[in-house]
């Protein structure tokens, strides 16, 4: 399956950048002028170093909905089908990395769906899509 | 005991998407359906959480009104259960039974139901007169119907009137239809007239998630302890699944009134059709909650794993755990039936909620289960739960072991439509009888009724489906059958008393009452009978010592039943209130209440409705309701002391068995608390000095639970208190009250 994934070796926590990432996916991915509501988030730590808050593509918010709404794409890219979400947000509430993300405005959650917008932008090249193995479902 | 470890690989593998079709004869039901009245009508989707609008549909003479729900009943009875009694309270007359054509069976969801972000939210509360009681009767019920109800427009359902032949009423909330038709001939079950008509009326298999339907079943027509399935459409399963409102034979009246079913079918189901006035606090509140169920729940009670069968074992463990109709509290079998079982036998790999958002998830299914006996002997079909009622009701209190009879037991009790709950307590006061010689074999028409025979106890449940034999004499509940055998001389009439465990007419749920005199009082000194979702304080009380005092025990028999009448007023499910707490909650005041999850409900309903409450005034939005409903029973011609009486299997060791069983318990008691040294005393001198002391301390705890409640000695409520709650604005119920002033 897809999965973006960052490198720390080279990302610098958005230290020496104007967190390009963010707002190239909240502009063209989510078309608002806000990288508050990107589907990846730079976080710096006061001591140095950081992480990033993205979706790693794990599926548990696949086994967790209720009505389907969530399936894995041809690409293993969990993807959300907007027609079927009723806006229960345990998908939110189920995600151990809190890469579901929901705002005010929009009743359906969002998150990263690995399209590599923010790789293309990223000035350190910190940013890549990678392929992975699909995990198994777990029980949750 | 050690916290139970769930290991995935331990699952049985079991497909869960197979199981026995049943809509070969589609076709043929919808061309036998008759069209006996049909209307137009504006489908509306609630502001706040209502619409301002009840339908009325008499079955009888076929009149479908619209109903304005005012302010007045918004206010005083918030919706729910309250919108239930004060429909019902305005339909009967004092002299009313349960198979008058005017008592009614309402249907009503709740300001707060539907909505998709909390756990719990999609509760709907049935109202009628009970058929075991004659008093009101609520049952809180989860599965589609409630919710879907309310987003085709209404906030409550009234069903009035007796049909001459069996009808359907479909609600059409997408179209904007009303209809009444006429039922063919065909299946009354729920499990097949269910999925029949869930693809009868869903336009496509898209739209299969939003019908819902309310059944009963064949037993029902024959026993006055019918209960309603109400659907949901599970779609990973692809089957039809049902939640029940079980308690006090409302399935009994729905069938008398010869409703085959309802239907609606509502719109397709979003996050926001609920119009709340602030969605950014209930999300919030909500994707808080969903993180604290996946970070507690596997430390916690396992709901999402074990659901509330969970407490099989804690029961056990604590000898409270209902066994051969209430006399001991354990048994050495109790294994084979308690969650370490079903967490490997229920499917897993699934999402099991009764309503959207629920995280909790605890409406668990038993997949594959292939039936050994009655009319779908051999038919592979999926069973719900056993929650935890199931296990200790129809098994270790029937002395049932077997987890397969049990899964049969439970089946057949959903699909014939009856409460499960009820049926436990009665077997097991049949069996009890049986083992003393009050029956026999030829008495119950050659049922062998000894503790655990399971083929028995089937048989004897289909024999009440089919209206035959001893099950007919079952069916009649707990109390009638009491009277039966006295009245046939078959046994000592004060030991049929003293074992047959109903209050009210009410049969009682599955925890132990005997060593906990809070409980005694959570069950008996009840609005509608004993059952546990008005007060359950044998833990507080028994287990952690928290209620040391009469005046202790009243305070949670005042605050407890008004708050968990709360979540029947505005759709909720008690279960996520405590069934997990957050981390830090035995670190907080009051601890028991669960503070932060209290502050949860106050947040929700106001974030719901616009209306500011605080947590004092959720309970004065209770105490009205529940005061009303005292009075209601009054006016019935119940709700005094003598109908708050328990039977003393509740409150004590009856036989020479039972106290031997807990000796040293008791022998304990007698000297630390009455003073007596029990040595050279013989087991029935202690069991007469036990009598005394345990009869009379209850009667004790009655009158601190009346005065804390501000009822009078003889469980009225005072003309002052009804002041307080404003109901003195029904002159009815200030009428009704003054007779005893």
């Amino acid at each position: 399956m897809k999965q973006l994934v960052i490198d720390f070796a080279k990302c610098n926590a958005g230290r020496d950048c104007a967190h390009e990432c963010e707002m190239e996916c909240a502009v063209r991915v989510f078309k608002v002028d806000d990288p508050a509501q990107a589907a990846l988030q730079i976080k710096a730590y006061e001591a140095g170093g950081g992480h990033a808050v993205l979706c790693d593509q794990c599926g548990d918010c696949v086994v967790v909905c209720p009505t389907e709404a969530l399936k894995r794409n041809k690409l293993g890219v969990v993807m959300i089908d907007k027609k079927l979400c009723v806006g229960c947000y345990m998908c939110i509430g189920f995600c151990e990395k809190d890469a579901f993300m929901r705002n005010s405005d929009w009743i359906t959650p969002h998150k990263c769906t690995s399209c590599g917008i923010c790789v293309k932008v990223c000035p350190h090249g910190a940013l890549s899509i990678v392929e992975v193995p699909e995990p198994a479902p777990r029980i949750i | 005991m050690s916290q139970l470890v769930f290991d995935p690989s331990k699952v049985m593998p079991i497909d869960y998407t197979q199981r026995t079709e049943y809509l070969d004869g589609l076709e043929a039901f919808k061309a036998g359906c008759r069209v006996l009245k049909e209307l137009a009508y504006t489908p509306s989707l609630p502001d706040k959480g209502y619409n301002n609008r009840t339908l009325y549909v008499n079955v009888a003479t076929l009149e479908i009104t619209e109903k304005p729900v005012t302010q007045q009943m918004k206010d005083v009875f918030i919706g729910g259960r309250g919108f239930g009694l004060y429909h019902l309270w305005n339909a009967v007359k004092p002299t009313t039974r349960w198979n008058d054509p005017e008592n009614e069976i309402i249907i009503s969801p709740g300001p707060v139901c539907g909505m998709t972000q909390y756990a719990g939210t999609g509760k709907s509360l049935v109202v009628s007169l009970s058929p075991q009681t004659d008093i009101p009767i609520d049952s809180n019920v989860g599965g589609f119907f409630g919710p879907l109800l309310k987003f085709s427009g209404f906030d409550a359902l009234e069903l009035q009137g007796k049909a001459d032949r069996d009808v359907i009423l479909f609600i059409d909330g997408v179209k904007g239809i009303l209809r009444v038709e006429e039922a063919p001939a065909g299946p009354v079950d729920s499990h097949v007239l269910g999925e029949l008509l869930t693809h009868l009326y869903a336009e496509n298999e898209a739209d299969l998630p939003n019908v819902s339907v309310v059944t009963s079943g064949a037993a029902a027509e024959h026993s006055l302890i019918g209960m309603l399935n109400f659907s949901f459409y599970d779609r990973r399963r692809g089957c039809v699944r049902f939640k029940q409102a079980g308690r006090g034979g409302i399935g009994t009246v729905f069938r008398n009134k010869r409703i085959r079913a309802l239907v609606v079918r509502g719109p397709k189901v979003a996050g926001d059709l609920n119009h709340p006035a602030d969605p950014e606090t209930i999300a919030k509140t909500g994707v808080k909650y969903h993180k604290e169920i996946r970070e507690q729940d596997p430390h916690q009670c396992m709901m999402r794993r074990n659901g509330t069968a969970h407490i099989v074992e804690i029961m056990n463990a604590y000898d409270l755990l209902p066994v051969h109709n209430f006399q001991f509290g354990s048994h050495p079998d109790t294994h084979r039936i308690d969650s370490s079982y079903w967490q490997q036998r229920c499917t897993q790999a699934t999402v099991d909620g009764c309503w959207y958002g629920c995280s909790m998830a605890c409406a668990k299914g038993a997949d594959g289960v292939v039936l050994k006996t009655g009319p779908y002997q051999g038919h592979m079909v999926t069973v719900d739960g056993p929650e935890y009622e199931n296990a200790a009701g129809l098994g270790s209190n029937c002395g049932v072991f077997d987890p397969d009879a049990l899964l049969e037991l439970n089946f057949y009790c959903d699909t014939y439509g009856i409460c499960t709950i009820t049926y436990g307590t009665l077997t097991a006061f049949i069996m009890e009888c049986y083992q003393r010689g009050i029956l026999n074999l030829e008495r119950t028409g050659g049922l062998d009724l000894t503790w655990g025979n399971a083929a028995a106890d089937l048989e004897m449940m289909h024999q009440m489906a089919r209206g035959e034999g001893f099950g007919k004499i079952a069916g009649l509940g707990v109390k009638k059958m009491k009277e039966h055998f006295i009245r046939n001389g078959w046994g000592d009439p004060q030991l049929i008393n003293d074992i047959g465990m109903e209050n009210k007419g009410l049969e009682y749920s599955q925890y132990m009452s005997k060593e906990s005199l809070a409980q005694q009082g959570g069950y008996a000194l009840t609005n509608k009978g004993p059952q546990h979702d008005e007060a359950w304080l044998i833990f507080m009380d028994m287990v952690n010592k928290q209620l040391p005092t009469f005046e202790a025990k009243a305070e949670a028999l005042y605050y407890f039943p008004l708050f968990r009448t709360w979540f029947g007023l505005n759709g909720f499910c008690k279960l996520p209130w405590n069934d997990v707490v957050p981390a830090d909650n035995s670190s907080q005041p009051e601890p028991q209440k669960v503070p932060e999850h209290v502050q949860n409900y106050v947040d929700l309903f106001t974030a719901t409705t616009g209306i500011q409450i605080t947590k004092d005034d959720l309970i004065m939005q209770s105490a009205r309701v529940y005061n009303f409903q005292r009075v209601f029973n009054i006016r019935m011609g119940k709700g005094l002391r003598l109908h708050d009486a328990a039977p003393y299997r509740s409150l004590g060791p009856v036989t020479r068995e039972e106290y031997e069983s807990r000796a040293e318990r008791y022998d304990k008691q007698l000297l630390d608390e009455l003073g007596i040294d029990p040595a050279g005393k013989s087991t029935e001198e202690k069991m007469a000095l036990h009598r005394t002391w345990r009869t009379d301390r209850f009667s004790k705890l009655m009158d601190s639970v009346y005065t804390r409640r501000g009822w009078t000695l003889d469980g009225v409520p005072t003309l002052a208190r009804l002041k307080e709650l404003g109901l003195d604005a029904f002159p009815e119920v200030v009428a009704v009250v003054k007779q005893f002033t």
